[in-house]
């Protein structure tokens, strides 16, 4: 077998040194009435050739994103990443290390981390933040947790513009953990008024901009509103490109930020893995989730860089910690920063730029289309559509006319009303004029 | 072939340590590298993007003026990456025996297929009849984690094995509060990870502990003693967390389930068994598996990880969504709690459906070893570790007396007692050897614990070295010889840090207004 060294001769000598007779000894702790004596039934070891005429199989039946015109997002999106990005994550020394429990031969990786935790902060307008959670969405709950320990209430009001997939894991999280959750109905026309939803117990009220349905949502008031009652804003982010854009979170009063990176430096990967980014104010730091790396000396003077407040943390507080998180999201945190660094503010904010433009046209392709009509005003590179007739069956009849049109709105939240007519729709870089127009005629022809 | 030296002398004037400060602060290949804030600027970039047109925005007047993120061109990236790289230890370098973290070979296959454009560049909402090869290649990772686990269901979403011990514990909750069944109390042995009294108290539940016996398992006695009608659950890893596999497990598990409790297994070490038992005959009515550890999907430096968690049939219909379905040829994904028939989900755990990248990875690393190669691999795991105990058991000391270990095997510090050397000066002199440290004080319940997991992908060879490396550490801490670990590392890119000082003033970040000391 390719990936294991010893041989048998290896094998018979290791067992005389241990004083051993045979393997079995090895596992005689095993009850006798449960030890496997046949092999499992399964298939026996392939080579590589045979592995990847297996899976090469399954991947082909699968519509890749670059193979046609694709605008879906919500959540998750296509965007370019440069060839660097990818190698250099490759890199064994990046790929095979563990986490960085060993600071004198793990330099590399915590100094990535802190460069990570400035960019995230800096993107976010926030003063700290740490070095990633598994995605945006349990970032999302770990959030909400946070604000029940910082304020010492336990209410969460949620947004109907936030993500439903991110409502039900913060809803999943409270309703077992018995914290009350108010949740306003989906909004796709943005009448919602969260601020009235506010109260003397609400530890926390959460609300994502550019909202699931592309919605830019002025988050000052509701920080300012939250403030006054005693609670936090928990600001959501689900595509990090937009803060090329868009002023921050932290600007508008945000007092912790969660966000999908995805967008920068990672792959679709059909939704995992990805990348979530946390951010907070400085004073909260010890309530925050997740692991943190921080800037200190070595023996000699040398600056190095450590993990740190790890007395908040499962390994060391055990049932008192902040949170059960132990693994992070080390290698797609490091992809997101890798491609940060090359697009630097100024690529970045161009490469926002051409996502909103890319969008700007789009909106005006399909909204020229007869029946449909556009249901977002102020967006970044995505929007929700109203077409007439079932969404989830117009989107169908384009995957037939090679377009992958968008989401269904329904799809995300069927337990609503209201939103089987809704498709939200995302443009980025990787959009042409001919995608564009390729998806305006296609949805035309749908529906006429 | 003989070569002509010229005259060239080829002993080593001195070894590298002896050797003058340079200009630079490098040392040939560790060369000091600034953060990207100190060399990057807000006007520079590695990406060529076409001019925007300039259009009217629709930002609703909310744009953004600056963001202060520095940028660097290809090249200078490319350098500020490898030179980081190279301060990193990794598997692919040495022997990295992290107990419990199970760093085995992640094959480089494994990394191709996750980047088929038809796995690595499709979208989790993408209609799912553009992804059908999605999710058939779910459904075949869950039948081969069910077969190979003899379970009944299993959910793919959970992120890692923190969050697969919460899926679990989540799905033991649900299931009691449906027969109306509310309980307060959740058994964790003192020698658990920390994730699991974590989880538990996540959940609501008190935790109690159970002390494990003189040999370091659980006795069904203590077990016995500490259930109760308040206990929800016991979260038991086996084999245990000082690499024994817990022999009185099923008697374990029947006194749960009399007590009308459930059995959590923590599935962090199921790579010392795969083939050899399953969990599902072991009593078991959950566990998480961290494909990270036991399928080899890369630990990148902390993570992505990926914790599916298998369950009972007593357990399987609380399983989160989402969960794929097939009939007949075509696959499904449930995505919601409503679209769950005949099921009772907890809800949801994540956006999306889990970790494809890892899923595949897995699957990957499944169908090379085959159900064959999986045993193998389980067996001489086992081995290497049992090997390196014997190559160590007359001179370093074991808590738990010298008896078979699982693939990890432990030790503590008595052998260094009255020697002024610690366990972490032992870890960090091993570093200066070539090595990754082991696992160290951890277990908690053991004193200077020092946990050595080789794995399978370790050669004889290696071991042999690594053993006698270890010894002649050893014996220079029993000779006096001891400043060799007490100021260990002395070759590694760093010398130990302070991390009191990082805990005590936390700077987590670089900042303009404070300009970092500069490296020396």
């Amino acid at each position: 077998m390719r990936y294991l060294p010893l041989s048998d001769a290896d094998r018979k000598a290791m067992l005389s040194s241990v004083g051993v007779g045979s393997i079995d000894d090895l596992f005689a702790d095993i009850p006798e009435e449960v030890r496997l004596t046949e092999l499992i039934d399964l298939p026996r070891k392939a080579g590589e050739m045979d592995v990847e005429r297996q899976l090469g199989a399954m991947a082909a039946k699968n519509t890749a994103a670059s193979a046609v015109p694709f605008f879906v997002g919500c959540g998750a999106y296509k965007h370019h990443i440069p060839a660097s990005v990818d190698h250099l994550i490759q890199r064994s020394e990046f790929l095979t290390a563990y986490t960085p429990y060993q600071p004198e031969v793990s330099q590399g990786t915590l100094q990535y981390l802190f460069e990570f935790q400035t960019q995230v902060a800096l993107l976010t307008g926030m003063e700290v933040a740490n070095a990633s959670m598994y995605d945006g969405s349990t970032g999302c709950g770990e959030a909400v947790l946070m604000a029940h320990r910082v304020t010492r209430r336990s209410k969460a009001v949620l947004s109907g513009g936030l993500h439903p997939q991110y409502r039900d894991v913060v809803h999943t999280l409270c309703r077992l953990t018995e914290e009350p959750v108010e949740t306003l109905p989906p909004d796709p026309t943005g009448s919602e008024d969260i601020i009235a939803a506010i109260d003397e117990d609400t530890a926390c009220v959460v609300v994502q901009t550019p909202d699931v349905f592309g919605r830019i949502r002025d988050l000052a008031p509701i920080a300012a509103a939250a403030h006054e009652k005693g609670a936090l804003l928990v600001a959501v982010v689900t595509e990090i490109v937009s803060l090329g854009a868009l002023k921050p979170p932290g600007e508008m009063g945000a007092d912790i930020v969660v966000a999908e990176g995805q967008s920068i430096g990672v792959g679709l990967s059909f939704g995992g893995p990805y990348v979530g980014l946390l951010a907070t104010r400085e004073k909260y730091i010890r309530q925050m989730p997740g692991r943190v790396c921080g800037e200190t000396v070595d023996a000699d003077g040398k600056r190095g860089f450590v993990l740190t407040l790890s007395t908040r943390e499962q390994h060391i507080r055990r049932e008192k910690a902040t949170s059960n998180i132990c693994t992070n999201s080390g290698l797609c945190a490091l992809a997101f920063t890798i491609h940060l660094s090359l697009l630097g503010e100024a690529g970045l904010m161009r490469l926002a730029r051409i996502n909103h433009e890319n969008a700007i046209a789009l909106a005006d392709a399909l909204e020229s289309v007869d029946g449909v009509e556009l249901l977002t005003t102020a967006f970044f590179n995505e929007f929700t559509i109203r077409v007439p007739g079932k969404a989830a069956d117009i989107l169908e009849s384009l995957v037939e006319k090679g377009v992958l049109g968008g989401v269904p709105a329904s799809r995300l939240a069927p337990d609503q009303d209201g939103l089987e007519d809704l498709i939200i729709v995302a443009a980025t870089e990787v959009n042409t004029a001919e995608d564009r127009h390729a998806y305006a005629k296609a949805l035309k022809e749908v529906l006429s | 072939m003989s070569m002509n030296r010229g005259g060239r002398p080829t002993s080593a004037a001195g070894s590298s340590n002896i050797g003058h400060p340079t200009f630079t602060g490098n040392k040939a290949l560790q060369i000091e590298e600034p953060l990207i804030f100190e060399v990057g600027n807000t006007g520079k970039t590695g990406v060529d993007l076409p001019e925007p047109d300039g259009e009217e925005d629709r930002l609703g007047g909310l744009e953004r003026k600056e963001i202060g993120l520095p940028g660097l061109t290809e090249p200078e990236v490319m350098r500020h990456y490898v030179r980081l790289s190279q301060k990193n230890f990794a598997i692919d370098a040495g022997v990295y025996p992290l107990g419990s973290c199970t760093m085995k070979h992640n094959a480089r296959l494994n990394e191709k297929m996750a980047r088929l454009p038809g796995i690595g560049d499709i979208h989790p909402l993408q209609p799912e009849s553009t992804v059908q090869g999605a999710l058939e290649l779910m459904s075949t990772l869950a039948a081969w984690l069910l077969e190979m686990t003899g379970m009944a269901g299993v959910a793919l979403s959970p992120k890692a094995g923190a969050h697969g011990e919460f899926c679990g514990m989540a799905a033991i909750k649900t299931a009691q509060l449906a027969k109306g069944d509310a309980r307060s109390v959740v058994l964790v042995p003192e020698s658990a990870h920390g994730t699991n009294p974590a989880t538990a108290s996540l959940l609501g539940y008190s935790v109690r502990d159970v002390a494990a016996r003189e040999d370091g398992t659980v006795s069904p006695e203590a077990v016995r003693e500490a259930l109760g009608p308040d206990v929800a659950g016991i979260m038991l890893t086996n084999p245990n967390t000082c690499g024994l596999f817990e022999r009185d497990i099923i008697e374990i598990a029947d006194a749960v389930h009399e007590a009308g409790a459930y059995f959590y297994c923590d599935g962090a070490n199921f790579n010392a068994i795969v083939g050899k038992a399953r969990p599902g005959d072991l009593g078991v009515d959950c566990m998480h598996i961290n494909l990270h550890k036991t399928f080899s999907t890369p630990h990148g430096g902390g993570g992505p990880g990926s914790g599916p968690v298998v369950f009972s049939e007593a357990l399987a219909p609380f399983a989160p969504v989402p969960y794929v379905v097939r009939d007949g040829d075509v696959f499904s994904l449930v995505e919601t709690v409503e679209a769950a028939e005949g099921m009772k989900p907890f809800g949801r755990q994540t956006a999306f459906h889990g970790q494809m990248g890892m899923f595949v990875r897995a699957l990957a690393y499944m169908m090379s070893h085959g159900s064959d190669g999986m045993r193998q691999a389980s067996e001489d795991a086992v081995l290497n570790a049992n090997y390196v105990r014997a190559g160590l058991r007359d001179i370093m000391t074991q808590p738990f007396g010298d008896q078979i270990c699982m693939h990890e095997v432990l030790f503590d510090d008595t052998f260094l007692k009255d020697t002024g050397v610690t366990t972490l000066d032992f870890a960090k002199a091993m570093i200066d050897e070539g090595f990754h440290p082991m696992t160290m004080y951890f277990p908690l319940v053991v004193h200077g614990a020092m946990l050595i997991e080789p794995t399978e992908s370790e050669s004889k060879a290696s071991l042999d070295q690594f053993i006698a490396a270890l010894r002649d550490l050893t014996q220079a801490a029993k000779e006096g010889d001891t400043e060799r670990l007490t100021g260990a590392p002395y070759y590694a890119p760093m010398a130990r840090l302070d991390e009191t000082r990082a805990a005590r003033q936390p700077i987590l970040r670089w900042s303009p207004d404070r300009p970092a000391e500069a490296a020396e």
